[in-house]
């Protein structure tokens, strides 16, 4: 008994998120504000490639709204992905999981339902933003989009998964405010999506190359742009691809696991 | 020898037997046994920390016994989880609706979890929504019904996909006693469908309303039977003795039970003596109040009831 509670959990996540209209609308509003003043706030002292000799003239030059646009959407996904780790806080705080429980459900069950419904909410989010690319100056083709959305939903996917996965360790929405601070949004200013690797100093850029973060901004710069990012250190488009199915698939398989394992902190 | 294997089908609902469970250091079930019948409408009475939840949980497969065992419609817990999920109705203490879907979504969404799909589920839907009522109330929001109605949603939740046993844990806390009462009567119907339920209180009304009763005291069985065997246990009369002030009751008891020569006991902060004869009490209280009436603040006679049976079996109140 697997496919008909995945399917009834993740139908529950979506219709859920739909009638909670300020989720809606925040989950949205946010990163656009967010990509509107940092864009066009540190526009002016922006310059791509740190190459003194007038980035401006060559090809790849982009001036900081459209640098930062790529990061944005993964930062929708991100905010999806903090909305399902808080989701499982709601659903055990609210005494739903307990059902959940104790009805004869694999675990594996529960854990796709979870992860197919946050997936999906960051997904069709992602998508939204993504069709706001040619305002930020990135022209969309019917292929460059489609590449970006199979990109999104990558992920969508490990972020979700790394969401239910913090949410099943934690009790409490403290901890929730925890994770969010020191884990997801480091994570996030870590990727290269909001400043470039080659302009960071070799400490950070270390660090920014061993966030997994950074392989999944970098294979979505790549599908926008498919004919390639010159001047930019950004990781290859295989490369990127290889890093973000790892991570995606460690991910799951640790929340499959961890959600297996403890039921402790489920009582209440 | 001969060994009988009872199926699943003919298998008391349930049987626990030497069942221990401790949350690190603190032993919170200390070897209970006990067997729910068939159809058996059975209480778990107890106070606070009693372990009467630990058990509900047990029972509901949420945690896994220390020692002893326990055997659910047959299957063998924990390794047989799955297959006493299937055949298992819970209802939690805590509301467990999801409040932004309507009762209808609810409903359906607990029967995808149980397997059931298509026209059976509908059917099964409708049969619950009728079974309590909410049937005109199905199409509404959870978040907007009163907690009486939601407790109603909850037994529909539970029943939904026709279990043979129905756990519930304090399932009127928090209602009003119209509600209470309610939710009682549907229990007591369940009885007539073979459904039989294990339901947890503190209340000694509700108890008094189940087939049989296991009382529970620190993680102990401390007394089984009817409701009428148990209160039957203690002949005569009881007689509460509240002093005027609070710091006197042992000197109160100790005085009252020289004076009468009786075994008094101070409990919660009154005097407590059982006659041995009914109809012994009336004479006693006008005695007591003749002479000690200047430390007495109130006296009351009554037949014993099952909180009697508690304080006699533990020495302590049901607090």
């Amino acid at each position: 008994m697997t496919w008909l509670p995945a399917y009834t959990l993740w139908k529950r996540e979506i219709v859920r998120f739909l009638r909670q209209r300020n989720r809606v609308v925040s989950a949205l509003v946010q990163p656009l504000m967010f990509w509107l003043l940092f864009g066009t706030g540190f526009g002016g002292s922006f310059r791509m490639g740190a190459g003194a000799a007038g980035a401006a003239d060559s090809a790849g030059a982009q001036d900081f709204l459209e640098f930062l646009f790529p990061g944005t959407v993964i930062l929708v996904l991100l905010f999806t992905a903090i909305f399902s780790t808080f989701s499982l806080i709601q659903d055990r705080n609210e005494g739903f999981l307990q059902s959940v429980l104790v009805a004869p459900v694999s675990r594996a069950g529960l854990v796709l339902g979870k992860a197919a419904g946050g997936t999906t909410l960051a997904w069709v989010q992602g998508l939204l933003f993504l069709c706001l690319a040619p305002l930020a100056g990135v022209p969309l083709s019917v292929s460059t989009f489609l590449v970006g959305a199979a990109v999104l939903l990558l992920v969508g996917f490990g972020l979700t998964a790394l969401g239910l996965l913090g949410g099943w360790l934690m009790d409490s929405v403290q901890g929730f405010h925890a994770i969010m601070m020191l884990v997801l949004m480091p994570l996030w200013l870590l990727s290269g999506g909001f400043f470039p690797l080659d302009g960071a100093p070799p400490w950070l850029a270390f660090i920014m190359r061993a966030n997994p973060l950074t392989y999944g901004v970098a294979a979505f710069r790549h599908a926008l742009y498919p004919g390639g990012l010159p001047g930019q250190d950004v990781p290859s488009m295989a490369v990127s691809l290889g890093v973000s199915v790892a991570f995606a698939a460690v991910i799951f398989a640790g929340a499959w696991m961890i959600v297996g394992r403890r039921t402790r902190g489920d009582l209440r | 020898m001969t060994e009988m294997l009872a199926t699943p089908d003919t298998a008391p609902p349930v049987e626990v037997d030497g069942l221990c469970r401790s949350y690190g250091e603190r032993v919170a079930l200390d070897g209970v046994t006990l067997t729910v019948r068939s159809g058996e409408l059975f209480g778990l009475l107890g106070p606070n920390g009693s372990g009467k939840t630990t058990l509900f949980r047990v029972v509901s497969t949420l945690i896994a016994p220390s020692g002893g065992s326990a055997r659910v419609l047959g299957h063998e817990l924990p390794s047989e989880s799955i297959a006493v999920r299937r055949g298992i109705g819970v209802v939690f203490q805590s509301t467990s609706l999801d409040v932004h879907l309507t009762v209808r979504e609810n409903l359906v969404h607990q029967g995808h979890l149980y397997g059931l799909r298509g026209a059976k589920l509908a059917d099964a839907v409708e049969r619950e929504l009728e079974r309590v009522g909410m049937t005109e109330r199905a199409r509404d929001r959870v978040g907007e019904l009163s907690g009486g109605q939601k407790r109603r949603v909850e037994l529909a939740k539970g029943l939904l996909h026709g279990p043979r046993l129905l756990l519930l844990d304090e399932p009127t806390n928090g209602l009003d006693p119209a509600a209470r009462r309610d939710l009682w009567d549907h229990l007591s119907s369940l009885r007539a469908e073979g459904v039989a339920s294990l339901v947890t209180t503190h209340l000694m009304e509700e108890a008094e309303r189940c087939d049989r009763v296991a009382i529970l005291d620190r993680g102990r069985v401390v007394a089984l039977g009817t409701p009428h065997e148990l209160r039957s246990e203690l002949p005569g009369e009881v007689v509460t003795i509240e002093p005027r002030a609070a710091d006197r009751v042992d000197t109160l008891r100790d005085a009252i039970a020289r004076a009468f020569e009786v075994e008094a006991q101070s409990v919660g902060g009154v005097v407590r003596l059982r006659t041995s004869e009914t109809g012994a009490g009336a004479g006693l209280v006008t005695r007591i109040l003749a002479d000690f009436d200047s430390d007495v603040a109130s006296v009351a006679v009554g037949r014993p009831t099952l909180e009697d049976v508690f304080i006699e079996r533990t020495g302590r109140t049901f607090a």
